[in-house]
């Protein structure tokens, strides 16, 4: 599957990464190569077998739904960049 | 002092021959001295360290019976630390100290070893040469010319040179047994969810796992002791319980059966690796064990799907840094977009960039399938392949990279990088674990043997490795860096 620089630009939007021009063309070249390793893949007859997302196998443990914490918010919020009143500081989002 | 092994540190400390404010004095100035011409570090703590060291001493004096108690370690800069800077090698997280600390952190601390800092590695551990740093590259403490390894290079370099007696890495793909094949020294990754993932920062979470590196398996044993178990803030850690890792060390190796996997002694082996390889089996022969070719089919294939998964699960688990929380934020941003895009576009290095984008346009609409269920489904073939080979040996063995350490800036283009974990990356697809122990010397640089073995069979594999370096020296040799006095 050949890779395009529109693929690049969207995985870059997706990603929120910005990038520019002449990095585009490069990461076009340098992923085209991964991805061209990567169809390696194709070749391997997989009819009948499951994903395998676990190595163990494992399913997603369950505990009680209980309050085990403590407020912590002033301790997590030292290595911010910026906060006010205990909230996270962003450019305005509503005018 | 710093040519002894962790073992041999801690009978001393144990007999009261050395206390640990020596040892820990002692290795700092080591760091100190030499470390500018490695870049093995990126924190150096040396107030805490000493502090650490003396309430080791006096824990000892008060009947602390801790094996560990007082020896100083490292850690690769990727373990969250509180009140040190936690970098994980990126200009991204340059300010960022953690409000907490990792669990295995937490452990070793209970266990009154004392820190002596944090390693330098690749960029959020992607890479396989310490390159990726922002912190600058390791050089390689046999061959100033050469990488050390990576993504945990600067554990791997540090332990080397002696500038410290071990330290933890991490492996995702093969980032703790690569760099201590390059360096000449023994390095284990456990099965995953041995060892707590919490307070490690996420890179692969399906794949990522921690384990000791040090200068022989017994060492690894003790360390191993310390990290393993449960922890219920890692929710994929294993329940089972853990054993002394050391007890099975002296265990005779008599019926072994090994097998050596044909694909790992096919094209790319570099010759002479592949002579030191074979030379460690026939050690192995002369102590009983019996050697068989066996087969692991879907060998060619793990490269292929770890460069589907790990990309996609590293650009979920990297979506975290978005300049509002924690970690670089670009000046001025004019909106939100502008400030997540920026702030992005500043903090991340170019492999990293990379593998976000490969990961991001292979979970994409109209990708999603032909990749990334595609890489799952031939996962699965891959661990059957060795859950088959377990049915008819014991451990696997082979080389742990095709060749030795090769040259700072040799590799240029990012698949060529990719192809040197070619033996190590299909054992994180399966979960197994594996160790590299040191097995000899090409031109001046060190051969390291890989040893694998079924899920949580740990306690064999550093057996195996123990019984080798019994019968061999190889882990005792030490770059001239290393035989410099004080």
């Amino acid at each position: 599957m050949a890779l395009e620089e529109s693929h690049v630009r969207r995985a870059a939007h997706l990603a929120r990464l910005a990038i520019s021009d002449d990095q585009a063309g490069r990461f076009v070249d340098d992923l085209s190569q991964i991805l061209d390793m990567v169809d390696q893949l194709q070749q391997v007859n997989t009819d009948g077998v499951a994903p395998l997302a676990h190595p163990l196998d494992a399913t997603q443990r369950l505990r009680a739904d209980e309050v085990t914490d403590t407020n912590q918010r002033d301790e997590y919020q030292r290595c911010a960049p910026a906060v006010e009143d205990g909230l996270y500081l962003v450019p305005r989002v509503v005018e | 002092m710093h040519n002894q092994t962790v073992t041999q540190l801690a009978a001393a400390l144990k007999s009261g021959e050395l206390s640990s404010r020596e040892i820990t004095a002692h290795y700092l100035q080591r760091i100190e001295r030499l470390d500018g011409k490695l870049n093995s570090f990126i924190s150096v703590t040396a107030e805490q360290a000493l502090n650490g060291a003396e309430a080791a001493d006096k824990a000892r004096a008060a009947g602390d019976t801790h094996a560990l108690a007082g020896i100083p370690l490292a850690l690769k800069d990727i373990f969250c630390t509180k009140g040190v800077k936690t970098s994980c090698g990126s200009k991204m997280l340059d300010n960022f100290e953690a409000p907490y600390d990792a669990t295995v952190v937490e452990k070793l601390s209970a266990a009154h070893t004392v820190s002596l800092g944090k390693t330098n590695m690749d960029e959020f551990a992607m890479g396989s040469s310490n390159e990726n740093s922002h912190y600058g590259p390791v050089k390689n403490p046999w061959d100033l010319t050469a990488v050390p390894g990576g993504s945990s290079g600067g554990s791997a370099a540090a332990v080397a040179a002696g500038l410290v007696p071990a330290a933890l890495g991490t492996d995702t793909g093969g980032s703790i047994r690569q760099p201590a094949a390059f360096c000449g020294i023994t390095g284990l990754k456990p099965t995953y969810g041995r060892v707590s993932r919490f307070g490690m920062i996420a890179y692969a979470s399906s794949l990522d796992q921690a384990g000791p590196m040090a200068r022989s398996a017994s060492d690894c044993a003790h360390l191993l002791n310390v990290i393993a178990g449960h922890d219920v803030r890692d929710s994929t850690c294993a329940t089972r319980g853990v054993p002394d890792y050391t007890e099975q060390l002296n265990a005779p190796l008599s019926g072994l059966k090994i097998g050596l996997p044909k694909e790992y002694f096919g094209e790319g082996l570099n010759a002479d690796v592949e002579r030191a390889v074979r030379e460690a089996v026939k050690v192995y022969e002369s102590l009983g064990a019996t050697v068989r070719e066996v087969s692991l089919p879907h060998t060619h294939y793990a490269i292929p799907a770890y460069y589907v998964i790990a990309p996609a699960e590293a650009s979920s688990n990297l979506s975290r840094y978005d300049g509002v929380r924690f970690g670089h934020r670009c000046e001025d941003p004019k909106d939100l977009i502008d400030l997540y895009t920026r702030t992005r576009a500043e903090g991340f290095g170019e492999e990293v960039k990379r593998r976000i984008l490969i990961g991001t346009h292979t979970l994409s609409e109209g990708f999603f399938d032909a990749y990334y269920i595609k890489a799952q489904k031939v996962r699965r073939l891959i661990r059957q392949d060795f859950l088959d080979a377990f049915e008819d040996v014991d451990v696997l063995m082979g080389p742990a990279a095709p060749t030795t350490a090769f040259d700072l800036g040799a590799k240029k283009d990012p698949v060529s990088m990719y192809l040197q974990d070619i033996y190590t990356i299909a054992v994180n697809l399966a979960g197994i674990p594996g160790m590299s122990v040191p097995a000899g010397f090409v031109d001046g640089r060190p051969v390291g043997l890989q040893i694998l073995g079924t899920h949580f069979a740990e306690a064999q594999l550093l057996n195996v490795a123990h019984q080798f370096q019994q019968a061999t020296d190889w882990h005792l040799q030490r770059p001239a860096l290393a035989e410099e006095n004080a």
